[in-house]
């Protein structure tokens, strides 16, 4: 039946090859091959798609032009199964959702091809059936959880709406059931959860409460648009692992959006990858990540720190140039402009049709040279790089406390609480040396930040900068000299650049601060250089900073840091906002400037991966305190600290040969307000039974020294220690 | 709440204080005085006579002192005259001085005499306050509830007819100033000419007795001006809480157009308004010196009118202490309906 409905459509539509290959989509085809992946599947053979979108188009329509966010876009979801959406920023992922939801906004239109749920076509459907089927049998969760609560309506309220809608239950059932869901997503204290409001939660409970949310009524599909993108990383891993679990129980089908591929992997069965509008390559995760068959695919893999990647021997390799824009695309292939493997005449000619991969089960790659690019040939090594040993030590703090004190209640004052911020940091950098700073919101990673730069003055200990002590010196107090020598470089590029000023003026602006440059005629050419340093046209000196693009401005960020010829440079999580295939040219670029100015790079971030490949030295901190501190190989090898641990195993790697320990820490961090006795951690502690009796309860674990260079805060014995596992395992290829 | 309360209790009093200040200083700056004591006296006085007058009845003392008399923090004076006879201004009505409060300013409920309508102005404010507060009682009715309903039906569906057809109106409706909406309605509806004399022109007989046809169109007049402000303010503020995730979320949860508006939307659309209602008091005081002088209406306005246009010193401050009171009163109902409103600064 199935073929004869495509069949007649085939006569009607131009573009024979797509056809062809679409109608492999038929549900049908399910039959010869499961992944293994999908194997908990009741009953797949039998089993009708979840949701099956077909070609789908869908412009915005703004007065100046026609944008069209998502073009011939196709994916079948079968029952039970996790379909995993991936692409950069603006590539159309979030817009493919809300097609699927009809919820595109005024100037929204889906205008080709149909989404069907359950055999049933979507974007004819009645307003009142669509009410019927959102919240009951797709449920949709995104990004931001503070915003998708209703800031004046409990918790309680807000869930029991869903059941009161959809089941026509009493309040009192509907209590009944908010209640139990909530303990189902493993919140403490459900009943006072439920009847507070949502900005009385912390992050992670919010986005529990919207999993919760959305699992109400058991949806047969569920809609995660980067879920988990604001949370931090062990927290990322608990509510992942919470949705994974939830799915199973119920069986829900899953859309999965990130730009995270480790995430996919951890999640879903099959995977679509998305590029600018168009989805280029689609299969299961053994298939698209071991046997990828789009340069675009394999060109973000190799953008990507993995196990292995090393920035001297195996360096990253980026992706020229950048993302199109929707109506700046070009003729022909999408990435034709940024592909290696591009042939001029044939790539720039139609729209490239989406082809099967002989073989394999549904995975089909949007490539006209698939066939004749060799796949398997190692990357053209980007010559490697000179290790650089670091020289003598320039910074070194001292028993550096940073206390807040602040107001229990932000409006009338009342108790004064105080914050320990900082706890005894003691540590040395070298000269051009990279010591990465690794935690979680408020474990102190800016306030640290704050005191190096004089943002704040220290409320005990000392910074030395070349054994002159500036820890107590603010930063209007500090000489030019010093000023200049210590500089930062922020998460954000898009609010540190002034609006209204051009990229070259407030290169010159710096210039001017620093004392540099005797008059502006010598300035402008030293701006100039800073362009050519960061790898900018210089013709950017007058562009404004709107017109840059992400990447674009934290370069502009990197060569105003470097502009006074800085010798130790704070870079607070430079690339966590860009999209990988950026972060990868904006890192390396880091790295080169410290290279040839023999810089020492104080590198603070989350991301573990990043840290691996980047930095010589890793301190991890955990509310204030240093639990671990060493070079990269210790940190990274057992013996861990419980918390360095729980990090390692939470950090989601796209690489199917590895194998994790898997650990999920349980509840919040605590507050820095209130911090718990005794160790830090040891209210998500994992290996507390291990020490005797309430040791970590009661008293602070002292700085114990393993190996030279490699301190850990813990009281575990060191036996214990000694005898753990690694956490990443890579098997052998 | 009670502490906060307090706080915004003695910022008003600090306030009033200030203001009231800057009033008495005003009223009593010689020229003012000076034709006081003309329209006490007689107005061919000599400049000699004038300073004997103001003299002997306590005009002429530091202005602080004055202000702390006329708020009853001072005692008051007691002046033997150049005429002999000893004033006191405690003594009133040829009371005996002897027998005088020591004090007796408005803390001591001695609001002054008025001039002008021969009275103590205590009981003048007194009665047409009440007048004035009956008057602003049918335009809050009409205004609050007129205002959110357009500004909500125009808000929920932004850019759709009904909402460009009400914008329109709520603009118009705050272009048009009272004197000018007065008049024509006056016009239109109070005379003969449109052949639609539906209302009274004037509103003298609704002090008493009040109905639909001698106090609609006061009402009107100062409902519209009020409205078309806080119409807007709600759609503004309606149509960016229905951009909001949260109100995403609501729709795809199936819930009705009407219940996300009902319950979702609304309470979070009324926050910015609420402020602004109370806000718009202070204004509205002002539509209601123009609209009550307009149809004849004799309340607080009408009163403030006459006050400053006959020199009446007493009456005039008595009634800005009351403005000012009314004001700041409004603006703590205000802030206190905010906090109440949102509960993201409910305080503890
Ligand atoms: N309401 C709108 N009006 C006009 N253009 C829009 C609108 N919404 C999205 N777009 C455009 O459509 C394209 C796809 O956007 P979409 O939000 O789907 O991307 P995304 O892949 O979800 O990105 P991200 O990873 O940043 O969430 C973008 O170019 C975006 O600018
Ligand atoms: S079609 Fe050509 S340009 Fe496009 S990805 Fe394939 S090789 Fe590259
Ligand atoms: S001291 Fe105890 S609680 Fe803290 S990390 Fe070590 S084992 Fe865990
Ligand atoms: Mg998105």
């Amino acid at each position: 039946m199935d073929c004869a409905r495509k069949a007649s459509r085939t006569d009607t539509v131009p573009g024979q090859t797509r056809d062809l290959t679409h109608s492999d989509e038929v549900p049908g085809q399910a039959r010869d091959g499961t992944t293994e992946r999908t194997k908990h599947l009741a009953n797949p053979t039998t089993a009708e798609p979840i949701l099956e979108i077909d070609r789908l188009s869908i412009s915005f329509f703004t007065r100046l032009r026609e944008i069209p966010a998502v073009m011939d876009f196709s994916a079948t979801i079968m029952p039970g199964e996790a379909l995993g959406l991936v692409g950069e920023s603006g590539c159309g992922k979030s817009t493919v959702a809300l097609g699927v939801m009809q919820d595109l906004g005024t100037n929204g239109r889906i205008v080709g091809g149909s989404i069907k749920f359950k055999g049933e076509e979507m974007n004819t459907m009645s307003p009142a059936r669509l009410r019927e089927i959102r919240g009951s049998k797709i449920a949709m969760i995104y990004q931001e959880p503070m915003a998708s609560l209703n800031p004046a309506m409990k918790i309680g309220k807000q869930l029991m709406e869903v059941p009161l809608i959809h089941d026509k239950v009493n309040e009192k059932e509907a209590y009944a059931r908010a209640l139990e869901v909530v303990t189902d997503v493993k919140l403490p204290d459900p009943k006072r959860i439920l009847n507070s409001y949502p900005h009385q939660l912390s992050g992670g409970q919010q986005q529990r409460i919207v999993i919760a949310m959305a699992l109400m009524s058991k949806p047969s599909l569920l809609i995660l648009d980067e879920p988990t993108t604001a949370l931090d990383v062990t927290v990322e891993a608990a509510v992942v692992q919470l949705v994974k679990d939830l799915g199973r129980k119920y069986g829900t089908s899953m859309l999965f959006i990130s730009h995270n591929l480790g995430l996919v992997l951890e999640t879903c069965d099959r995977i679509c990858v998305m590029y600018s509008g168009e989805a280029v390559e689609r299969g299961s995760i053994g298939d698209v990540f071991d046997d990828m068959q789009h340069p675009y695919t394999q060109a973000l893999f190799r953008s990507i720190p993995l196990p292995g990647a090393d920035k001297n021997d195996r360096p990253l390799v980026a992706i020229p140039g950048n993302f199109p824009l929707p109506h700046e695309r070009p003729k022909g292939c999408n990435f034709g402009p940024r592909c290696d493997y591009f042939q001029a005449g044939r790539c720039d000619q139609d729209m490239i049709p989406m082809v099967r991969v002989a073989g394999d089960d549904r995975h089909q790659t949007r490539c006209l040279r698939n066939h004749e690019i060799d796949w398997n040939a190692p990357v053209t090594a980007a010559a490697t790089k000179i290790k650089h040993v670091p020289g003598q030590v320039v910074l070194k703090m001292e028993n550096l406390k940073k206390y807040y004190e602040v107001a229990a209640n932000a409006l009338f004052g009342g108790d004064r609480k105080v914050v320990k911020a900082n706890e005894t940091l003691s540590f040395e950098a070298r000269e051009g040396e990279t010591l990465a700073i690794v935690g979680e919101s408020g474990c102190g990673k800016s306030t640290f930040a704050k005191l190096l730069m004089g943002l704040e003055t220290a409320t005990d200990g000392q910074i030395l900068l070349d054994n002159i002590s500036i820890g107590d010196v603010p930063i209007e107090k500090r000489s030019t000299k010093n000023v200049a020598d210590i500089q930062m470089v922020f998460q954000n590029p898009f609010d540190t650049l002034n609006p209204s000023m051009s990229v070259g003026r407030q290169i010159i602006r710096a210039l001017e601060i620093f004392g540099i440059g005797k008059n502006d005629t010598e300035r402008r050419a030293r701006m100039l250089e800073l362009l050519d340093l960061v790898k900018l046209p210089r013709a950017f000196a007058d562009r404004m900073p709107r017109q840059l693009s992400g990447g674009q401005k934290q370069r502009v960020g990197i060569a105003r840091a470097f502009a006074g010829d800085a010798r130790i440079v704070v870079a607070d999580e430079p690339v966590s906002a860009l999209d990988v295939s950026v972060q990868a040219a904006v890192t390396d670029l880091l790295m080169d400037i410290q290279r040839e100015h023999n810089t020492t790079l104080l590198f603070i971030s989350h991301d573990l991966s990043i840290v691996r490949y980047l930095a010589d030295r890793v301190m991890v901190m955990y509310l204030g305190h240093v639990v671990e501190l060493g070079t990269t190989d210790q940190v990274f090898s057992p013996p861990y600290h419980p918390y360095t641990e729980a990090l390692l195993s939470a950090v989601p790697i796209a690489d199917t040969r590895v194998t994790k320990k898997h650990i999920v820490l349980e509840g919040e961090i605590p507050s820095a307000m209130n911090p718990p006795p005794g160790c830090p951690f040891q209210t998500r502690c994992g290996w507390k039974s291990q020490v005797p009796g309430d040791l970590c309860d009661t008293q602070v674990p002292p700085v114990r020294l393993l190996a030279p260079g490699h301190q850990v805060k813990c009281h575990l014995d060191d036996a214990t220690l000694a005898a753990m596992e690694p956490v990443i395992q890579i098997a052998a290829e | 709440m009670v502490s906060f309360i307090l706080r915004r209790l003695g910022i008003m009093v600090l306030t009033a204080l200030c203001l009231t200040f800057i009033v008495f200083w005003l009223t009593n700056l010689f020229p003012n005085l000076e034709k006081l004591a003309k329209t006490q006296g007689n107005f061919r006085m000599s400049d000699e006579a004038v300073l004997t007058y103001l003299g002997n009845n306590g005009y002429l003392q530091p202005l602080p002192v004055k202000y702390g008399q006329w708020l009853g923090v001072l005692p008051g004076y007691v002046i033997a005259g150049t005429d002999g006879e000893m004033r006191a201004r405690c003594a009133t009505g040829g009371q005996d001085i002897a027998d005088a409060a020591r004090f007796c300013g408005i803390l001591q409920g001695n609001w002054g005499y008025s001039t002008v309508f021969r009275d103590d102005a205590g009981s003048i404010i007194a009665t047409r306050l009440g007048l004035t507060g009956k008057l602003m009682f049918w335009v809050m009715l009409l205004m609050v509830p007129g205002a959110l309903i357009i500004g909500v039906m125009a808000g929920m569906n932004e850019g759709s007819r009904t909402d460009r057809s009400l914008s329109t109106v709520s603009i118009l409706s705050t272009a048009t100033p009272e004197y000018v909406s007065g008049v024509v309605f006056i016009a239109v509806f109070g005379t003969a000419t449109f052949g639609m004399q539906w209302f009274k022109g004037t509103a003298t007989a609704a002090m008493d007795d009040a109905n639909f046809e001698n106090f609609f169109l006061p009402v009107l007049t100062i409902a519209l001006y009020g409205m078309g402000y806080i119409a807007r303010m709600t759609r503004a503020s309606m149509t960016e809480v229905m951009t909001a995730q949260y109100i995403r979320t609501a729709r795809l949860k199936g819930v009705a157009f009407s219940q996300i508006v009902l319950r979702h939307a609304l309470r979070n659309a009324l926050i910015a308004p609420f402020t602004v209602i109370m806000l718009q008091f202070p204004f509205l005081l002002n539509g209601v010196v123009i609209v009550e002088t307009l149809f004849n209406y004799k309340g607080f306005g009408w009163t403030l009118v006459q006050a400053a246009s006959n020199n009446d010193i007493e009456l005039l401050l008595g009634v800005s202490i009351v403005s000012v009171f009314v004001v700041l009163t409004t603006q703590l109902i205000s802030d206190i309906g905010y906090v109440f409103l949102n509960p993201r600064i409910r305080i503890a």
